[in-house]
């Protein structure tokens, strides 16, 4: 079962915004010696409901298992492997790029062709923002990268299917009448 | 309405609400644990926890004060297989819950309903390495299935509510609520909620779909050498009578983990015992030649499988569980059934008819006859005391019907081949963990799930000693448990792995025994020394007649083994068997362990 093909999958799941959510989930990660290649957690539109997306280097059965094991903790709302559905991927990364003067449109020009946004303009340095999938990202870096790089930071990957409501998303959704039964 | 999903044992005995009233935490603890059922809790009291225990007189349940905290989690735990309860014990902060922690495992690895409550420094203190302060939720969070810090008073009904719901229902396990004392110490106005527990992110429920169950009946109709593996699942889910059921429509043989000892009967013709690493031989070989393999709530331990490359090449399996994550974990299954046990049993036993596996069961039949000749059982009797034959005679006297608790060594794996189990429940031993010391406490707290019962300890000398400490505790709160220790002067199981695998080099495995006939007798109990099998049946007698826990003190053949024996990692049928009588030394082993041994 282990010699089967790794690729990198990607999961959506919706957490309770609690204190430990994070925790336990790299605990799980962790315990179950499943690697995580990116993590991203961070508010959605509903109070008190968190969205994840994990990025993790798995055969179909282990994703299979993923998933699973992600269901059996208590804060976790909803998990979807969104691997092989039409999705949108994104990275963010800030680089700060050395650029004297002379430099400086050069620099500018090259980053204009990956879309990337100046955020601050130094003496002697830009800083740069561009979002896009890693490949660009890393596109970018290489052709940055004569000029010296002095500092960088991504982000954890962000991922949503394309086209209507996600699984994941529908499971909350149809949630919400309940709990405003509750309260 | 109570919470008929938390607790389907044991409904709450307060039924009328007494409306709002000011109580303290400390208060509300014992109320909300009255109203799960609790009736009995075993703990030990400490600072953070006091306020709670300053409370205790003013509840109808009875704690038992263990001499240490892991003594407490395994009394919780065997209150809990013996009466399939929710088993609760209490700590105070730091040491006090640290000391929980290889209790709450042992329960983890074998999904027992726990709700452990423990003590935690004030919430102001929190993070600042306060006195007997240890981050408790953080330390144990990979071994619960869940676990909450309370830190507000009106936090801690609704968290012990749910404490109970999430360890009781789906696949069992601990849970713990940590309270911290301002939580414990606060008053408010407390009314029990009734309402059920609502979870957004727990469902423990689900059903297979119609046509799974009808692709498992074609299978298991279709199939020429079929085995059924019972597991602890067969018992957790009261699904005894469905399987006894299944096997009389279709005659299918059974084979059962240690965990599901007692779920089929030991002694029905078409039982076939253990599998695995200590398996009868008759057993690992059926599992190897077998075409359908329908697993029922068993998890394919590594001490069940062997090597997974050549585990049951020829069978197709089916795996009722209700556990998705259990699927294809360490076996790769043809068809899973996700769901509660009983609930798919039902919907399945009425559509199944009988197996055309006759020659199956008679092949079987036939492999048993060469296992007989090597069984100690059948071997004359040179005088010695062997330790198969003291389980096999406490079994004989007691007329099978004892509920035997045990630690975990040799004595476990000849308990569970020579104490012929026929009902369920009535087996209690630590499977997943391994938990040396567990047996005694884990028989003081089933003593108190079922007060008419035979129980038996069976421990080896090493496991015994680690938890001696809670005789005091037996004779202080007057638990009777019948203790036999099966006393071989050595770490028996590690004597045995020296010396198989490392050059018979004995390392730290010969173990002195206090005098435990003194032992005893130092305790305001009972001890009896049995040297040979002759003395058996009165010490047997005698501890069973006494009112007050009695030790009998089994010197047993010191170097005897366990057979058969899988080594870790091996093929299951690559089996080291007992040496035929003819063979008068101890076999020359060529088997040795793997490199992924475990």
């Amino acid at each position: 079962m282990n010699g089967e093909l790794q690729t990198l999958r990607t999961f959506v799941a919706y957490v309770e915004d609690q204190p430990g959510v994070l925790n336990r989930i790299a605990s799980l990660f962790r315990r179950r010696n499943f690697n995580i290649v990116s993590l991203n957690v961070g508010r959605t539109h509903e109070p008190g409901i968190s969205r994840m997306t994990v990025v993790v280097e798995a055969d179909d059965d282990k994703a299979r298992r993923i998933e699973a094991n992600l269901y059996k903790l208590v804060n976790v709302l909803s998990v979807e492997d969104i691997t092989k559905q039409p999705n949108i991927v994104r990275d963010l990364a800030l680089i700060k790029v050395k650029a004297p003067p002379e430099k400086r449109t050069e620099i500018l020009q090259l980053c204009q062709v990956f879309r990337a946004r100046t955020l601050d303009v130094g003496a002697d340095s830009l800083v740069v923002e561009i979002t896009g999938t890693q490949d660009k990202i890393e596109g970018l870096l290489t052709i940055l990268a004569p000029f010296g790089v002095l500092e960088m930071v991504q982000s954890g990957t962000v991922a949503m299917s394309r086209g209507g409501i996600g699984d994941a998303a529908k499971s909350i959704a149809q949630e919400k009448p309940k709990v405003a039964v509750v309260a | 309405m109570a919470q008929p999903s938390t607790n389907p044992a044991a409904p709450p005995r307060i039924t009328a609400n007494p409306g709002p009233r000011t109580l303290t935490g400390a208060q509300v603890i014992w109320n909300a644990l009255e109203r799960q059922g609790v009736e009995v809790v075993f703990g030990y009291p400490g600072g953070a926890i006091m306020p709670a225990y300053d409370a205790l007189p003013g509840s109808s349940i009875r704690h038992v004060l263990v001499r240490h905290e892991q003594g407490a989690a395994h009394m919780a735990d065997g209150y809990a297989r013996a009466s399939g309860r929710v088993g609760v014990c209490v700590a105070t902060s730091g040491p006090g819950a640290t000391n929980l922690v290889t209790g709450i495992a042992n329960a983890f690895m074998d999904s027992i309903p726990m709700v452990a409550i423990t003590g935690q420094v004030a919430s102001t203190l929190i993070g600042s390495d306060a006195f007997q302060e240890v981050d408790f939720t953080g330390v144990t969070l990979p071994i619960t299935k869940h676990n909450l810090l309370v830190t507000r008073v009106e936090d801690i009904m609704p968290a012990i509510k749910q404490a109970f719901y999430i360890a009781s229902s789906g696949r069992p396990g601990p849970v713990v609520v940590d309270i911290t004392k301002d939580a414990q110490n606060h008053s408010y106005e407390y009314e029990y909620d009734p309402a059920p527990v609502r979870l957004p992110g727990y469902r423990p429920e689900r059903l297979p779909l119609p046509e799974q169950l009808k692709e498992a009946r074609e299978m298991i109709m279709a199939s020429k050498r079929p085995i059924v593996f019972c597991g602890h699942g067969v018992i957790r889910a009261n699904a005894t009578s469905l399987l006894l059921e299944m096997v009389h429509k279709t005659d299918i043989p059974v084979a059962l983990t240690l965990l599901g000892l007692g779920g089929f009967p030991a002694q029905h013709p078409r039982s076939l015992g253990m599998m695995g690493m200590h398996g009868e031989a008759w057993v690992n070989t059926a599992i190897q030649e077998a075409d359908l393999i329908i697993a029922l709530g068993m998890r394919f331990d590594d001490r069940v499988t062997g090597n997974l490359k050549t585990y049951a090449q020829n069978a197709k399996k089916i795996h009722i569980e209700l556990d998705p994550a259990e699927i294809n974990k360490n076996v790769k299954v043809d068809l899973p059934l996700l769901g509660d046990l009983r609930e798919i049993l039902r919907l399945l036993v009425p559509h199944l008819g009988r197996v055309d596996c006759a020659d199956w069961v008679r092949h079987i039949e036939e492999l048993k006859g060469d296992s007989a000749v090597r069984d100690i059982q059948d071997l004359p009797d040179n005088g010695r005391l062997f330790a198969p034959h003291v389980i096999n005679d406490l079994w004989r006297y007691t007329e099978g019907k004892a509920l035997v608790v045990t630690d975990v060594g040799q004595h476990q794996m000849w308990e569970a081949q020579y104490y012929k189990h026929d009902y369920p429940r009535k087996l209690i031993t630590s499977g997943g963990a391994g938990t040396m010391g567990f047996a005694l406490p884990a028989a003081m707290g089933a003593r108190l799930a079922c007060p008419d019962d035979d129980i038996w300890v069976i421990a080896g000398d090493g496991g015994f000693q680690m938890t001696a400490a809670e005789l005091a505790t037996c004779a202080q709160e007057n638990i009777k448990v019948n203790v036999a220790i099966i006393n071989n002067g050595y770490l028996g199981m590690v004597r045995q792995w020296q010396q198989f695998f490392y050059g018979g080099r004995y390392v730290a495995t010969p173990i002195k025994s206090p005098d435990y006939v003194l032992l005893a007798q130092a305790h305001g109990l009972k001890g009896i020394c049995v040297k040979s099998r002759s003395d058996v049946r009165a010490a047997v007698d005698q501890a069973r007649s006494n009112a007050e826990t009695t030790i009998i003190d089994f010197r047993v053949e010191q170097e005897d083994s366990v057979y058969p024996m899988v080594p870790a990692g091996a093929d299951l049928d690559a089996m080291i068997r007992r040496p035929k009588p003819e063979l008068k030394s101890a076999p020359h082993n060529p088997i040795f362990e793997t490199g992924d041994d475990k």
